[in-house]
């Protein structure tokens, strides 16, 4: 049996399972079950290809299954953290302890089995309107769970971040229009169908539409990436989305929409496009970095600093995939990197949230003695994402540099490292002193649980262990989809 | 039948100047519920010759949700919420009529700039399309209710259908399920989020949300002001 099917049907079964069953306990056990079935099923696809189906609608190839598997495991940890919160919050009649609603147990559960289904569809797609109804269906699979809480600000992240991306997808839907437009088939001069390998290999395209077409599809799906200026839903709703979701939005959806577009992008490479669509890259690259440094020095709330780290990663991975060649390379290990470092740090803030009950850094204080779990978490987690030399982010961010200054770039590489720097500054500026310090009354805060602790340390060992040792079956995929990529090891 | 394509594209354009012109959303959302049937009629006219079952189908369902399920899904929200008009848009109605009739124009130049490749015996259909989406976008930036914003995504949705429609490509049937299926979860999300947001703020003006952010008014300032009470 292809196991391909078995991966779709999951979440899609066990999400209406769950809204039916009337026994809570058994629907966490199911939904954690599904987590673990989806992630078991991705790790064999390690050893064994699945086949295509669907008319090769659906296959996997290698950079399918990096992104997938980083999203499976993702949503096994965000998984095992979200029934950890369900476990240890008491709600009466979906009303937390200040009398506020919540999204209940059972829907909360659905929705994001259902937002697992979307994303897993979204990484198998070989179809660009396939694709766009999953990535759509990402957006609104997600928008319920940011509204978790149905506070006043996490109803207005909802709004803004349905109604931005769902206009930024309608617009990739243009584009999609377009390129069906542009290309012609060589035989029968009639439109090919939107498989991507179809429109690779097709004749000669109308250059005009060809390109218009792509700048469609990079401000649609750019949009769902966060890539600045399009970003402005990201902050919001990645904020005010609770810890297991956020954790999700930043570490696994936003790969899914770059896989979007790196896949677009192998059609134009194909067509002998390349340089006008690497201008591109670089350019959005570089603006959503530089956005993201503006508003991370001096951030005072620290989810909203971990969100606009997301845009500065989603900045240099285009920076870095815009480069080409070996920047390519760089490009992948830092979105592996990138996706377990931030799964953690969100998860970690949740932790920090849980106690302190507020978001604004200068409130937080003393976290050493409180939650020294936490406390190490945090730090490392600093480390991490501002790319520490034992940590995975160190060197993918230093082959992107290195391909900058030998393709003899010396202002992308100027900006780069002045970003970087100048951002490792904001965040210690926002990090260290929410740790450091005693204050005199040692009241002990809420017990940290020993899984809301041990999962994102799992996340972190793994991007150290990716930054020290590099497994050989590992790096045969990365080596596939770099190629696929067009880019050089 | 070369004919009646004409009249109902023409009927498109008259719903979106309706569209432009019209603060009572109750008269929004008819004239949303006639364009979708009118747009959904339009390939039943284009391609008669060779129309399958499964075509028709697709057809009676994408007419079933764009003209009656989503208006009468928005209608409902309109009237839990208790917003019957959209009040001082950002730009007038009057003068969105008018920037509408100069879009209209634009419209005809883009699509002569733009050659596409389609048959030239539905001439206006392209404009059409390109003036329908212009006018869901125009709707979503300047009208400050969220339910008219709503509406306006749905008449993006159709201009890009109509678009769509013109490439005459033969997508499976499950792909056009699919983006039905989407727009109909999205319009019911969208509808219980507009609620949400009505009985959190009292309001549903989108302009008003600003909580969150970092660029506020006098952010600089209140931002000195709290360094001197750190210290």
């Amino acid at each position: 049996m292809n196991l391909l099917v078995p991966l779709l049907l999951a979440p899609l079964f066990s999400s209406a399972i769950i809204m039916i069953l009337p026994n809570k306990k058994l629907g966490k056990i199911l939904f954690l079950t599904t987590g673990a079935i989806h992630l078991t099923i991705v790790f064999f696809f390690w050893f064994e290809k699945p086949f295509p189906i669907l008319k090769g609608w659906l296959e996997l190839d290698s950079l399918g299954l990096l992104i997938l598997s980083l999203m499976s495991l993702l949503f096994f940890c965000a998984s095992i953290a979200a029934t950890n919160h369900l476990a240890h919050t008491t709600l009466l009649r979906n009303r937390d302890k200040t009398g506020r609603k919540v999204l209940s147990e059972k829907k909360t559960l659905a929705v994001m089995l259902l937002f697992l289904e979307s994303m897993t569809l979204s990484t198998l797609s070989q179809h660009l309107g396939l694709f766009w109804i999953a990535i759509e269906a990402t957006t609104l699979a997600s928008a319920p769970l940011i509204s978790y809480h149905r506070h006043p600000r996490s109803v207005e992240a909802t709004w803004k971040y349905l109604l931005i991306c769902s206009v930024g997808i309608a617009l990739a839907f243009i584009g999609n229009i377009f390129l069906s437009l542009s290309i012609t088939d060589p035989g029968s001069g009639s439109t090919v169908s939107l498989l991507i390998r179809d429109l690779a290999a097709s004749g000669r395209p109308r250059d005009s539409l060809f390109k218009t077409a792509f700048i469609f599809l990079f401000v649609g799906y750019g949009t769902k990436i966060g890539l600045s200026p399009l970003h402005t839903w990201l902050p919001d709703a990645h904020s005010e989305a609770p810890a297991f979701m956020s954790s999700l939005l930043s570490g696994a959806l936003l790969n899914g929409a770059f896989l979007g577009i790196l896949r677009i992008s192998t059609i134009y490479t194909a067509q002998g496009e390349s340089a006008f669509i690497q201008r591109i890259f670089m350019l959005f690259g570089l603006i959503s970095l530089l956005t993201a440094l503006v508003f991370m020095i001096r951030q005072k709330d620290y989810k909203r600093l971990l969100a606009y780290s997301s845009i500065e990663h989603m900045g240099i991975l285009a920076l870095g995939f815009g480069l080409g060649g070996r920047g390519v390379y760089g490009a992948l290990l830092h979105l592996l990197n990138h996706s377990l470092i931030k799964g953690a740090l969100f998860l970690t803030a949740g932790n920090i949230l849980a106690l302190y009950g507020t978001k604004k850094a200068p409130k937080v204080r003393f976290m050493l003695q409180k939650l020294p779990g936490s406390s190490f978490l945090w730090i490392t987690g600093f480390l991490a994402i501002t790319a520490f030399p034992p940590f995975g982010l160190f060197f993918s961010e230093f082959i992107i540099a290195k391909t900058a200054l030998e393709s003899g770039r010396v202002l992308v590489s100027i900006i780069f490292f002045l970003a970087l720097t100048l951002i490792f500054i904001g965040s210690a500026y926002l990090f260290l002193p929410m740790v450091l310090g005693k204050d005199g009354a040692r009241e002990p805060g809420k017990k940290e649980t020993p899984l809301s602790l041990a999962v994102p340390l799992l996340l972190l060992v793994l991007s150290l262990l990716l930054g020290i040792y590099f497994p050989a079956p590992l790096a045969e995929v990365v080596e596939k989809a770099v190629l696929y990529l067009g880019g050089s090891i | 039948m070369y004919f009646s394509i004409e009249i109902l594209i023409l009927f498109i354009l008259l719903s979106d100047l309706l569209l432009l012109a019209s603060s009572r959303i109750l008269l929004c959302i008819r004239t949303l519920a006639l364009q979708g049937i009118l747009l959904s009629l339009l390939p039943f006219l284009i391609e008669k010759e060779d129309l399958e079952l499964h075509r028709l189908l697709l057809g009676l369902l994408a007419l079933i949700l764009r003209g009656i399920v989503f208006p009468l899904m928005i209608k409902r929200t309109v009237l839990k919420v208790g917003v019957k008009r959209e009040v001082e848009p950002f730009i007038g109605f009057t003068a969105s009529l008018f920037l509408g009739v100069l879009a209209f124009v634009g419209c005809f130049i883009l699509d002569d700039k733009l050659a596409l490749p389609i048959s030239a015996d539905h001439r206006f259909l392209l404009p059409v399309a390109f003036f329908t989406i212009f006018t869901g976008l125009f709707l979503i930036i300047t009208r400050k209710k969220a339910l008219t914003q709503v509406i306006g995504y749905l008449v993006l949705e159709n201009g890009i259908s109509t678009f769509g429609i013109s490439t005459l490509a033969k997508d499976p049937w499950f792909l056009e399920v699919g983006i039905l299926l989407d727009l109909l979860v999205g319009v019911f999300i969208m509808g219980i989020i507009v609620f949400h947001i009505n009985n959190e703020f009292d309001h549903i003006d989108s302009h008003q949300l600003s909580m969150l952010g970092d660029w506020k008014k006098g952010s600089i300032t209140n931002y000195l002001n709290a360094e001197r009470e750190d210290k």
